[in-house]
């Protein structure tokens, strides 16, 4: 997703000059093609985030669309006062990209973990969140959002992460349906997504049909009732605390829209976890893989 | 209305936040007084940009000094003066913290110490990488510079080598509770940005002769200049005083601090 992301921002730089992507000394072997080819619009911040994001501010200010990428929670927790006042409240054409959404970093600890980031983020005045699921929804999200003037906050994930959607799947911030059952409903947003993908197709060996649908948009949300109102039986999965995250954004939908359906939150415990390995690793470890959701979805049904 | 010499401006809006916080019972009196010479020498000796224009533009990272700093843009021009009367009051634009969303000469809205720094490196980065000419003007607290914002910042601006930066350091020696050097030593505070690379020169704070030769020097590198001020200068009672950081004048304070800065209306 960041090779996706680095693309596809090269190719937007070459339309407008007033791209500018800042970086917080991270991006080895990802960023240096940019680098080279638009030195004028190229700048590495160093190791610092909370100038970085207040420089960023200062040059969206004059006129640049600014592009700030990092890494996990670098560009959100170390720098946020400077996300909420520099930003937020001039309403500033800055966009935040961080790699390694949710477990991605899964060796290198919690201090690496974007799991509670959806929470802080969407509680800031006027942030567009995108949550892609794959390379390609990545792309058309960057494409999307450069029309947008106001803060926004892109969640990617790192890399190897396989194309689900089609060239033309995702309209922007509608949900997209990636499989159709009638048995229960399949939330989710962001790289996870192929985990439901693959729960689906184990579900449809045991003769359960779900649908699973991707949210690539979370804030502004465009909550889809009708979708919802189909299925007796929801789980919301996402590689994030459940408090904060997507459960959380949509159990205030449930409530606002008088849904009725039962709703399980599936992702990370709401209590600092000291579990190491591999992305696969922990999300099985937190029963967020295939496996762990096909578990859930049989515990729902009554399988 | 003619434009006003930097003294004339400094007097008729020292005597306007005296006024603006006697009227309003809202603070920083003491922090105006310190910053009003400098920024009645900044706002007099060049044409500030407005609604984010780029050129010379003004940044106030020390927010808190609202009264003073509204003042001075007033008696020099840039906001209508009759605004002044509405400061802190219910449902104004002038609040108890410099915003830009009402004011056009200000470029962030400030409050929260350490944004106006890095946000002027951005700026004056722009202007560097667009080619426009004009001097980013910032304006910190000496107490500010506690945060590290400030120091990532310094490090940046110099390695840039944003020539096009000109800091101001109102060095009045007081912060929120004691003076700076008892709370987190500052000094040597000049040696400190010298050791970053910055130009630095030092000046008594309420001379606009040497304010003025200091803000608009020239360099090949950012530029700081320390001013030595007074917190609260100009009134006795004020002076030096960390109750005055909070405290607003009464009828017979306000009457007896206009009497000492030599005011008459």
């Amino acid at each position: 997703m960041r090779n996706a992301f680095i693309d596809e921002l090269t190719l937007l730089a070459e339309e407008d000059d007033k791209i500018f992507l800042i970086i917080g000394d991270l991006g080895f072997g990802v960023i240096e093609n940019f680098e080279k080819r638009f030195p004028n619009q190229f700048l590495n911040a160093g190791v610092a985030e909370q100038n970085m994001m207040g420089m960023a501010a200062g040059l969206a200010s004059a006129g640049y669309k600014v592009f700030v990428y990092s890494i996990g929670n670098f560009p959100v927790f170390r720098c946020l006062e400077q996300i909420r006042n520099d930003i937020c409240y001039e309403e500033l054409n800055v966009s935040i990209v961080s790699i390694g959404a949710g477990l991605s970093y899964g060796t290198l600890g919690y201090s690496h973990h974007a799991i509670d980031d959806i929470g802080v983020m969407r509680a800031l005045p006027g942030m567009t969140i995108y949550s892609p699921a794959d390379p390609i929804e990545t792309r058309r999200a960057l494409r999307e959002s450069v029309s947008i003037q106001s803060p926004k906050y892109f969640r990617l994930g790192k890399s190897g992460e396989p194309n689900i959607f089609n060239q033309t799947s995702t309209v922007f911030p509608n949900w997209t349906g990636l499989t159709n059952g009638n048995d229960l409903l399949v939330l989710t947003t962001g790289a996870i997504t192929n985990e439901a993908i693959e729960a689906a197709a184990l579900l449809q060996n045991l003769g359960i049909e779900i649908s699973v649908v991707a949210i690539p948009v979370l804030k502004p949300l465009a909550f889809d009732k009708n979708l919802v109102g189909r299925f007796d039986n929801v789980i919301v999965l996402e590689e994030h605390s459940t408090s904060g995250g997507l459960g959380t954004i949509l159990s205030e939908q449930f409530a606002l829209n008088g849904v009725k359906a039962n709703l399980v939150k599936l992702g990370l415990p709401d209590y600092v976890h000291h579990e190491l390995g591999s992305q696969k690793h922990l999300r099985h470890h937190f029963k967020l893989d295939a496996v762990g959701i096909v578990d859930k979805v049989k515990q729902m049904l009554g399988n | 209305m003619s434009k006003l010499e930097s003294r004339e401006v400094a007097l008729l809006a020292k005597a306007s936040a005296l006024q603006m916080t006697f009227a309003s019972k809202a603070s920083h009196i003491g922090s105006s007084l310190s910053m009003i010479d400098i920024l009645s020498v900044l706002s007099t000796g060049v044409e500030l940009a407005t609604n984010g224009k780029l050129g010379n533009e003004l940044i106030i990272s020390k927010g808190h000094a609202a009264a003073g700093a509204y003042a001075v843009l007033a008696h020099s021009g840039y906001i209508p003066l009759d605004l002044l009367e509405t400061y802190s009051m219910d449902g104004s634009s002038l609040g108890g913290h410099v915003t830009s969303t009402y004011v056009p000469v200000i470029n962030l809205s400030t409050g929260s110490l350490g944004h106006g720094l890095p946000f002027s490196v951005g700026r004056a980065l722009a202007k560097k990488r667009l080619g426009i000419e004009g001097q980013s003007f910032v304006i910190l607290s000496d107490g500010e510079c506690d945060e590290g914002s400030n120091w990532e910042a310094a490090l940046l601006a110099s390695h840039l080598e944003l020539e096009n930066l000109s800091v101001v350091i109102d060095r009045n020696f007081l912060q929120s509770l004691k003076s700076t050097e008892d709370t987190v030593r500052l000094e040597p505070l000049a040696e400190k940005w010298l050791a970053f690379n910055w130009d630095v020169v030092v000046v008594d704070g309420h001379s606009h002769v040497e304010l003025h030769e200091a803000i608009f020097r020239k360099s090949n590198r950012p530029k700081l200049t320390i001013a030595n001020t007074v917190k609260g200068h100009g009134v006795s009672f004020m002076e030096n005083s960390v109750p005055w950081h909070y405290k607003s004048p009464n009828a017979e304070e306000l009457a007896s601090a206009l009497n000492e800065i030599g005011y008459s209306s």
